[in-house]
């Protein structure tokens, strides 16, 4: 095991399938420099210009080209450089990637991956904070991670890279420095498999990227009070491992959900579905939901905090559900 | 044209002292922590901000960018609750929940910095026809810079304001630089202004160090949108001395550009005007400055004296109705 950050694993596992598939490229703006955090960096010297693409400042035309180029052979892997502006590729996204395959019938395939740096953190504003997966997984076609870890956004988006459809690997720009270990020998993570990244037997906390770190700091706080938390990781929504999911609640019979965009219609809103779906007969409580407040990211520290969920937020739902 | 007179020379002259030394200051204030986010500055490049506005009347509209704050300070905006938004303070002009991207004041026409690039280019036909609809004789201006140039709302919205006989001026504030990439490697046929051909608009390139130059541009452009005969595209020629954001360690340029850029000043250079004309001397000089200086300082305190915002702020102002209910 190496201990590497966030960025340097996701690189990493660029390099690793670049070196594997000469199918595989990256395009982005800034990326060959790996502005702004890195993820790409080194990657032109190894691949020089031809897989490294810097783009100009186009996210139509990045992302379009890249549903081009997959469809007829390539690998495209886009850097969206902030997700925030995945807006300015919307279309693409939503109705040429998601629905190609299917409204032609399956005659082809649409291997690519948006990489997604997202997230809310150190005032950069309304326009470069939101935390948008919830807008894709209503979107059907399109596969959806989140890791958590350096040693999940490897793996993950390895797999990625080797899907044949088109997945969005959701990056939180607050976990780039995180540190974690990455195994040495290849790891390719399956979609569609959560991970329990505490056990425990009176709670089961479901939180993604950043928050399954405040759900963790949560379950601490709520060791010392007798309270004994689960964190489950689901890893990817689209796939989502509903097994894994169904498994913790028939332990612990209670559920907190944990995420950082708006409440409402957002992922975690469909995870509580699937809960209540798949695990009504075992609940002894409401489902209890941690997410941001259903407004833009506003730019000034105390006001920036009052929108950020966080492991008080997690420890106070829990025991809420524990009343 | 009308060339300008002798006060309203000096105004520029005032007006691009206050951007330069508006911006040293929010340099080093975020270099002492006192800032929050992230800041774009635009020094080296007051020539463009203060030549536009220059060309406008209070009344007039300007969308800008994330390196907006010159444009703000040019259109005549307030010191004061500018840098009090940069700060995160309650009292600035956006109470806090914008920052130095999303800087806005309406009061001054200035419909907002922007933190997605090319956002302006789309609404400026629409504040456009509004000045149609409402019968005024206002003008919008866009600026986007060279980057921006290449997103798709650069094109619709030429496009449509061309079609529609929109006052609005387009300035492209070209500076060479997207972050870090170069102009000339990412935008084919390498003038923007050339693309005004393409609309059947008026585009022109100017050097924008030169204010008078731009200035006059403008001023031509302005006219032209006022008297209701559509808009123009200015592509303004500039260099940006410091990094794209502050922190930015500028790895892709050697420091020849920045160089170039200190020798060919842009206040230096109106001021070297204003001495041939004798319109301004040393200690004209030093009274400009230290009056500019003042009100820095002014904001500065006005700023750090200024309450953050009440936590429970961050839940006003999504709706001009309440109560929401979620
Ligand atoms: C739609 C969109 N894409 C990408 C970005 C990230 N970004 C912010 S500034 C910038 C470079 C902009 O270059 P230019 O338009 O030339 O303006 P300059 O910074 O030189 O003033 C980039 C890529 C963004 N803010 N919005
Ligand atoms: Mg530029």
């Amino acid at each position: 095991m190496a201990t590497v950050e966030y960025a340097a694993a996701l690189n990493l596992a660029l390099r690793e399938e670049m070196r594997r598939d000469p199918r595989v490229y990256v395009i982005g703006e800034d990326i060959v420099l790996g502005v702004p955090f890195g993820v790409t960096k080194g990657l032109a010297e190894e691949f020089g210009p031809e897989r490294v693409l810097n783009a100009p400042i186009s996210e139509a035309a990045i992302v379009g080209s890249a549903l081009g180029a997959a469809m007829t052979g390539l690998r495209p892997v886009v850097d969206m450089h902030f997700a925030d502006f995945v807006t300015c590729a919307m279309d693409e996204v939503a109705n040429q990637i998601a629905k190609s395959r299917y409204m032609f019938g399956g005659q082809v395939d649409c291997p690519l991956v948006l990489r997604m740096p997202y997230g809310i953190g150190k005032s950069a504003g309304g326009h470069h904070s939101n935390s948008v997966e919830g807008w894709f997984i209503n979107i059907p076609g399109l596969k959806v991670c989140i890791p958590s870890t350096p040693r999940d956004a490897r793996g993950l988006l390895k797999t990625a890279i080797r899907d044949p459809d088109p997945v969005m690997v959701f990056e939180h720009r607050g976990l780039y420095r995180a540190v974690g270990e990455v195994p040495e020998e290849e790891e390719l993570i399956p979609l569609g498999s959560a991970d329990v990244k505490r056990a425990g037997s009176d709670v089961t906390v479901i939180a993604t990227a950043r928050m399954v770190h405040a759900a963790l700091e949560a379950a601490e706080l709520l060791a010392r009070e007798g309270i004994s938390a689960e964190v489950v990781d689901p890893r990817s929504l689209v796939p989502l491992d509903r097994e894994a999911l169904a498994g913790s609640v028939a332990k612990t019979h209670r559920v907190v959900i944990a995420e950082e965009g708006p409440m409402r219609g957002s992922a975690g809103a469909w995870l509580a579905w699937v809960v209540t779906e798949e695990c009504f007969d075992d609940l002894d409580a409401p489902i209890a939901r941690v997410a941001g407040p259903n407004v833009p990211i506003p730019f000034s520290p105390p006001l920036e905090a009052a929108c950020t969920p966080d492991s008080e937020a997690v420890a106070a739902a829990c025991r809420r559900v524990l009343k | 044209m009308q060339a300008p007179g002798p006060d309203q020379l000096l105004e520029m002259y005032a007006a691009m002292l206050r951007v330069r030394l508006f911006e040293e200051r929010a340099r080093e204030l975020y270099a002492g922590g006192r800032i929050p986010g992230f800041i774009h500055l635009s020094v080296g490049q007051e020539a463009v901000a203060v030549g536009v506005c220059a060309a406008l009347r209070r009344d007039d509209y300007l969308l800008s960018t994330h390196r907006g704050h010159g444009h703000l300070i040019a259109k005549g905006g307030s010191l004061r609750s500018l840098m009090a938004e940069l700060y995160g303070k309650a009292t600035g002009c956006c109470r806090g929940k914008g920052g130095s991207m999303h800087i806005a004041d309406a009061s001054v026409g200035y419909l907002g910095a922007n933190g997605v690039l090319t956002a302006g280019c789309v609404l400026a036909p629409g504040v456009g026809l509004s000045i149609q609809m409402r019968k005024t004789d206002q003008v919008v201006v866009a600026v986007f810079g060279d980057g921006a140039a290449n997103r798709g709302p650069f094109h619709e919205g030429v496009n449509l304001a061309a079609l529609w006989r929109a006052p609005a001026v387009f300035v492209c504030e070209n500076n060479r630089w997207a972050s870090t990439t170069a102009q000339a490697v990412s935008t084919a046929g390498g003038s923007i202004a050339g693309r005004a051909a393409g609309y059947g608009i008026p585009g022109v390139t100017v050097d924008g160090n030169d204010v008078l130059a731009v200035f006059e541009a403008c001023t031509q452009a302005v006219a032209r949108a006022r008297r209701g005969e559509g808009p123009s595209l200015v592509e303004a020629r500039t260099i940006r001395w410091l990094g794209h954001y502050e922190g930015d360690p500028q790895l892709y340029r050697g420091k020849d550009e920045v160089a170039e850029g200190r020798s060919r000043d842009p206040v230096a250079h109106l001021r070297q005007i204003l001495e041939e004309r004798t319109l301004l001397d040393a200690a004209d000089a030093e009274r400009v400055e230290a009056a500019v200086r003042d009100e820095i300082d002014d904001a500065v305190a006005f700023a750090e004296a200024s309450p953050l915002p009440d936590a429970r702020s961050a839940f006003e102002d999504l709706f001009a109705h309440y109560p929401w209910r979620d």
